[in-house]
């Protein structure tokens, strides 16, 4: 993995301060081209990640990706799935079940299962995650993913519920129909790094919340330094900058102290500060202190 | 340890489903819903006690506390029921679809000296906690005006028919989108007094509806415009928001942020200066032990647990509390259904007979 990904926030209108600095990016954004352009830069910058939510117009920038093949050889996107909004609309709209059979490619499989009447049977459940885990992948046919994330709403919510098989079917499938490496966002990473490591989920890669405020570190910050400094876990640093309340500088310089740190993930809307970023990386994390 | 039954996880009874079976005061001993397939999953999965019918968990259960998340026309006799076992309570909103009926349970539930709290997060939220502190430091001055606004990208198409597209189920967006906004201004300024120049517009549905306007008046002339619509594709999710002018200034808060400009500064608020001041979301928002989805929704769950632990029946979203957004949404339907000015007809026919209990 790349010391430094970049991630899609800033381009679908969330802002953790503001509505109003959300829709003004949104509307900066709605053109594909304006993000495009910012991937570029990006690129250009030595930022090759694009860790990215499986939204609609997500399929566009992959779409252009397959178009260039020769410029964007050394792209790579890390995928999130899903969109949880989507499916939190559908379900209100249709039911749990309605939602389901919308984002089923095969219905078929889905009504079979449920007309069946009495149980969902193990195989079941596990032929409806990958169909919609597949629904979800389809958008980067022909394109490097070689980490794939499940967002953090659904993580969050398996673990709570104890739903501990859940992410055991997800490492499986992402493994084997992707050959990539399954990762994990979430909001609890103590609690989660601890479930994975129940069900036999050796080192994996986990993006969560990580910033000297402690900002969204549920399980608190100790428990966040311990976990980095005595499991075996990738981590992924998010919300650094703790929604701008940490200047760049103080936020990466306090990122680079604790242990155990893989990458971080940022976003931005302009070259300058996508510049300035990554100059900080190169500052405090050094070029070698970070395997790639 | 609190041992607690959630009843119905549809979206959410599984979001608190997942918060409650992490808090560590409370443990899930029975989870309840019709839904055999649902129930089947979660128990082969996580291996909790399910129940497809209600009475049942309650007469054989172990429980100290229930969780009712189903539809809002159910809520009345499964609440009454926990009540009458002496189970503390959360429900889901709007809790009732007559506020006699909200009255009558809160009644029960002082009565019995249990828990009772309603699922209105939004008085979890940082930046509507930090108005409430702010209208109680009389921050601007005598209010004259409130616009209560909601908007969302819900039902965006003429399809679907779950019991959130029919009104008399408690569904549409009056019940579930308004109310949030509705429930801020009761907890701001109180019981409103009445409502005018209601609309309950269908833009798509069939047999609710989808954009809710009405002016509703409280205590001290306060006067609020709501505005609300939760078939706005223009937002990525459900968007509250309040403004509030005053004498001696105007306030605007949503889910991010507290903005106030303050003509004089206020003696009780010594880290507010005149002129404009913002507070955001990060600053103002308490940690939580797990999160979902917002603060908000564990911070409520979070409460909950420990009004049961410490006793105290006295706590914030009461029934009592509740019961005064149903009398709103009572008011501003009748107001609606007696309008005389030429209009199609909206509500189904059922639904004008359950509100004519409510007289002004």
């Amino acid at each position: 993995m790349d010391k430094l990904l970049f991630g899609d926030n800033q381009f679908f209108g969330i802002n953790h301060m503001s509505e109003e600095k959300a829709r003004a990016q949104a509307m900066r954004f709605q053109d594909i081209e304006a993000v495009i352009g910012v991937l570029d830069a990006a690129f250009e910058e030595g930022v090759k990640t694009f860790m990215c939510t499986t939204h609609d117009r997500i399929a566009l920038v992959a779409d252009h990706m397959r178009a260039n093949p020769t410029k964007y050889a050394d792209f790579t996107f890390y995928p999130c799935m899903p969109y949880a909004h989507k499916y939190a609309n559908a379900v209100t709209e249709d039911g749990m079940l309605g939602a389901l059979k919308r984002f089923t490619p095969d219905e078929g499989l889905l009504s079979a299962t449920i007309k069946g009447g009495m149980s969902f049977a193990r195989k079941d459940i596990e032929g409806i995650t990958k169909l919609l885990i597949d629904a979800e992948m389809k958008m980067f046919h022909g394109l490097k993913t070689p980490v794939i994330f499940l967002q953090n709403v659904v993580t969050d919510l398996l673990l709570g519920l104890g739903f501990n098989e859940a992410f055991r079917i997800f490492d499986d499938h992402i493994r084997a129909k992707y050959d990539a490496e399954p990762g994990y966002i979430t909001m609890n990473m103590p609690h989660l790094v601890s479930v994975l490591e129940q069900v036999g989920i050796e080192n994996p890669i986990v993006c969560s919340n990580i910033n000297k405020i402690g900002f969204r570190m549920c399980g608190g910050q100790e428990a966040y330094e311990r976990t980095l400094r005595e499991k075996k876990v990738r981590a992924i640093a998010m919300s650094v900058f703790a929604s701008g309340a940490l200047t760049p500088e103080e936020a990466i310089k306090w990122i680079s102290e604790q242990p155990n740190i893989q990458s971080i993930v940022f976003g931005a809307s302009s070259r300058g500060n996508i510049k300035s970023t990554r100059s900080l990386v190169d500052k405090y994390f050094g070029a070698d202190t970070v395997p790639a | 340890m609190i041992r607690v039954g959630v009843v119905g996880v549809g979206k959410m009874g599984l979001s608190h489903l997942a918060i409650i079976n992490a808090l560590e005061g409370a443990s899930v001993t029975a989870v309840c819903d019709p839904a055999g397939y649902l129930l089947d999953v979660i128990n082969k999965y996580t291996g909790l006690n399910v129940y497809p019918d209600y009475t049942e968990m309650l007469a054989s259960a172990e429980l100290d506390a229930v969780i009712i998340a189903t539809p809002s026309a159910f809520h009345v006799d499964m609440v009454r029921a926990a009540l009458e076992r002496g189970l503390h309570v959360f429900c889901e909103k709007p809790f009732t679809l007559n506020w006699n009926d909200a009255e009558q349970l809160a009644a029960l539930a002082q009565e019995r000296n249990l828990v009772n709290q309603v699922g209105y997060h939004y008085r979890f939220v940082g930046a509507f906690q930090e108005t409430k502190r702010l209208l109680d430091a009389n921050a601007l001055g005598k209010v004259s005006h409130v616009l209560a606004e909601a908007y969302g990208p819900v039902v965006l198409k003429p399809k679907g028919s779950t019991w959130r597209t029919k009104r008399t189920q408690g569904g549409g967006c009056l019940y579930d989108y308004a109310a949030h906004p509705l429930n801020l201004l009761n907890w701001y300024f109180g019981q409103a007094e009445g409502a005018s120049g209601t609309a309950l517009n269908k833009i798509f549905s069939r047999d609710t509806d989808d954009e809710v306007l009405s002016t509703l008046t409280f205590q001290d002339d306060v006067i609020s415009q709501i505005s609300v619509n939760w078939s706005d594709e223009s937002y990525r999710k459900m968007s509250t928001k309040i403004t509030i002018w005053g004498t001696n200034g105007r306030l605007y808060a949503d889910r991010q942020e507290v903005q106030i400009y303050l003509r004089k500064p206020v003696p009780e608020l010594a880290d507010y200066a005149a002129g404009w001041n913002v507070r955001y979301t990060t600053d103002l928002t308490e940690p939580v032990s797990f999160y979902i989805r917002g603060e908000e929704y564990s911070g409520q769950l979070e409460y909950f647990i420990a009004a049961i632990q410490n006793n105290d029946g006295n706590n914030v979203n009461s029934f009592k509390s509740a019961a005064e957004t149903d009398k709103a949404i009572a008011m501003m339907i009748d107001d609606f259904e007696n309008d005389e000015r030429p209009r199609a007809p909206v509500a189904a026919a059922s639904t004008k007979k359950r509100f004519s209990l409510f007289n002004r």
